[in-house]
């Protein structure tokens, strides 16, 4: 059950000219936040910007008790509410709904669980990553970036022996090329009999060639997309993705409602991208 | 305190109704807010059959306001009954349905079919949909169109009638008087505006419908006018929409002659907003000394001059 809450802004880090973390006291928000949900986040009150921002979420906050006391984002300055976003001083208080949409779901049993990032697609795989540790599942991440400098918060991932592998495009760190050319690498050199199971977030055209490698090796994938988003609620039709039908067509469906994570064999990639 | 209204033969305890599009089914909100404690809830537009809807970008944000081309995106009237109306009337929402059609054969047929389902308290018609090539505005753009539809209908259901009108035309107002002539029992205004928005980087459209109707505070000052005219022109109540997102905002459309409002982009922004919009006017009619809150409808002040 979504809530929303005047959420105060414990902090807000600067990583780079263009994108932070800021970090929101939201405890009974927070609290019931799954991996791959989101967070509707009002930029500013007033009529410009109107309409909230939708947000993967990054870090659940802890007590040092392990009580859950708020979330954080990863924010890109991209528009007017990111760049509002970016700028809220500490202890300023921004209208946060959630947590919304449908989560990742657990890897089967047996199955390593491999994460793959591009840019800002890092978000949701802090909370995925801190679950399936929990939960005795091995699990390792691919993060791809354009440049070194747009990789971030790579320590945080490195933690209890998680494998952490890098890609950037100008070769700065890691593989050069896109995240798909070391994941692309160890697909091909995991045995069929050793079960993974692939979860992506990051730009559409990322997360169809992920989808495109995982169902050449015959793996399950699942994507976490960030389309257009309206209300974030299901009330306007504004997010939809055209995912296959059990008759064989397609239809749009509310990312939103039915996403933003879906399997990614069920997604009909042929749309011009938003 | 008194803030139900009156529409047609249909008493709402108050004048709050979600607007067509921006609530989806209803349902999807139902476990967030009471839907019964909305005036009505008004239902996405239904045709007789599904319908894809246009592909994305549906949405751009403009200036205090939103453009979308949505290309009313449904289940079809007769999913609509089977899966959406059984919790909508468990939740004891009072329901309006908006209906489309792309003739008017089709409006008749889903009104006939509405018409006989417990639950639906009225029928609000989609005859201004700025976004699809078909049907929708082609009626609500021409005055003998629109008394033909309106009447169609009319003979094909009991439930009362209303209207929903474009502010795409030159005179609103002439439409009003035409809908309320046809047997109309209250009009809705207004639509969205039809618009555009350029990527100047690309020169692409933003949205891929190329066009798309503007809402939200934007639209505001234009919507209250056009409620004044066709209140000051039709006897029928008139149902004012149009970038309402505070309680203050309800209480201009009421004053400017509207007898109930319709909320709909201020719902994306705040599900919320109807605990919000009740307790506003609730201190509005304390403050003024307003017992019955449709005593305020149509009650503008003028000028001397410009007085009927």
């Amino acid at each position: 059950m979504p809530v929303d809450v005047d959420a105060e802004i414990l902090s807000s880090t600067r990583l780079s000219d263009d994108y932070s973390v800021v970090a929101f006291r939201a405890p009974e928000l927070a609290r019931t936040i799954r991996p791959g949900q989101f967070v509707m986040i009002r930029a500013a009150a007033g009529d410009t910007p109107l309409l909230r921002r939708p947000y993967s979420v990054f870090e659940r906050l802890r007590r040092a008790d392990g009580e859950v006391v708020g979330f954080s984002i990863l924010n890109k300055r991209v528009g007017v509410g990111s760049r509002l976003i970016a700028d809220a001083p500490a202890g300023s208080r921004l209208a946060c709904l959630g947590p919304l949409g449908r989560p990742f779901s657990p890897p089967p049993a047996d199955s390593e669980a491999w994460m793959v990032a591009g840019g800002t697609g890092l978000a949701p795989f802090a909370t995925l990553g801190e679950d399936l540790a929990a939960a005795g599942i091995p699990n390792r991440l691919f993060y791809g970036a354009r440049t070194g400098a747009e990789l971030f918060c790579v320590d945080r991932f490195e933690t209890g022996g998680r494998r952490v592998t890098l890609a950037t495009e100008d070769g700065t760190a890691g593989d050069r090329g896109r995240v798909t050319v070391p994941l692309a690498r160890e697909l091909a050199a995991r045995p069929a009999t050793q079960a993974v199971t692939i979860y992506a977030c990051g730009p559409e055209a990322m997360l169809e060639a992920v989808a495109a490698l995982a169902a050449s090796h015959g793996r399950a994938c699942e994507v976490a997309t960030e389309r257009r988003m309206g209300c974030g609620m299901g009330g306007c039709y504004s997010c939809v993705i055209r995912v296959r039908t059990a008759d064989g067509g397609t239809r749009y469906v509310r990312s939103c409602l039915e996403g933003p994570v879906f399997r990614a064999a069920d997604i009909v990639w042929d749309e011009r991208r938003p | 305190m008194d803030l139900s209204v009156r529409i047609g033969g249909l008493t709402l305890k108050n004048p709050f109704m979600s607007a067509s599009g921006c609530f989806g089914y209803g349902v999807e909100y139902a476990d967030l807010i009471d839907l019964s404690s909305l005036g009505a809830v008004v239902v996405k537009g239904l045709f007789l059959a599904e319908r894809p809807g246009h592909p994305p970008p549906r949405i751009v944000e403009t200036p205090a306001g939103m453009l979308n081309a949505i290309g009313l995106q449904g289940i079809g009237v007769h999913r609509f009954v089977r899966e959406k109306m059984p919790e909508l009337v468990a939740r004891r929402a009072t329901v309006i349905v908006n209906v489309c059609g792309t003739t008017i054969d089709e409006y008749v047929e889903v009104t006939r079919i509405l018409s006989d389902v417990e639950g639906v308290a009225a029928i609000e018609l989609n005859i201004s949909c700025p976004n699809i090539k078909e049907g929708g505005i082609s009626f609500g753009c021409d005055l003998e169109n629109t008394r033909r539809v309106v009447s169609a209908v009319r003979r094909a259901t009991s439930l009362p009638l209303i209207p929903k009108l474009t502010p795409n035309v030159t005179s609103v107002s002439s439409f009003a008087k035409a809908a309320e002539d046809a047997g109309a029992d209250a009009v809705s205004l207004v639509n969205t505006f039809l618009a555009m928005a350029i990527d100047v980087e690309t020169r692409r459209p933003r949205l891929s419908n190329v066009m798309g109707g503007l809402s939200g505070p934007a639209i505001r000052p234009i919507a209250v006018r056009m409620v004044y005219e066709c209140a000051c022109r039709v006897g029928i109540p008139v149902i004012g929409m149009g970038g309402i997102a505070s309680a203050a905002d309800v209480l201009e459309f009421l004053i400017a002659g509207a007898t109930a409002v319709q909320v709909g982009t201020a719902n994306f922004v705040d599900p919320f907003i109807w605990g919000k919009l009740d307790a506003g006017v609730r201190d509005y009619m304390a403050r003024h000394g307003i017992e019955r809150l449709s005593d305020l409808t149509g009650t503008v002040d003028l000028p001397g001059e410009k007085r009927a």
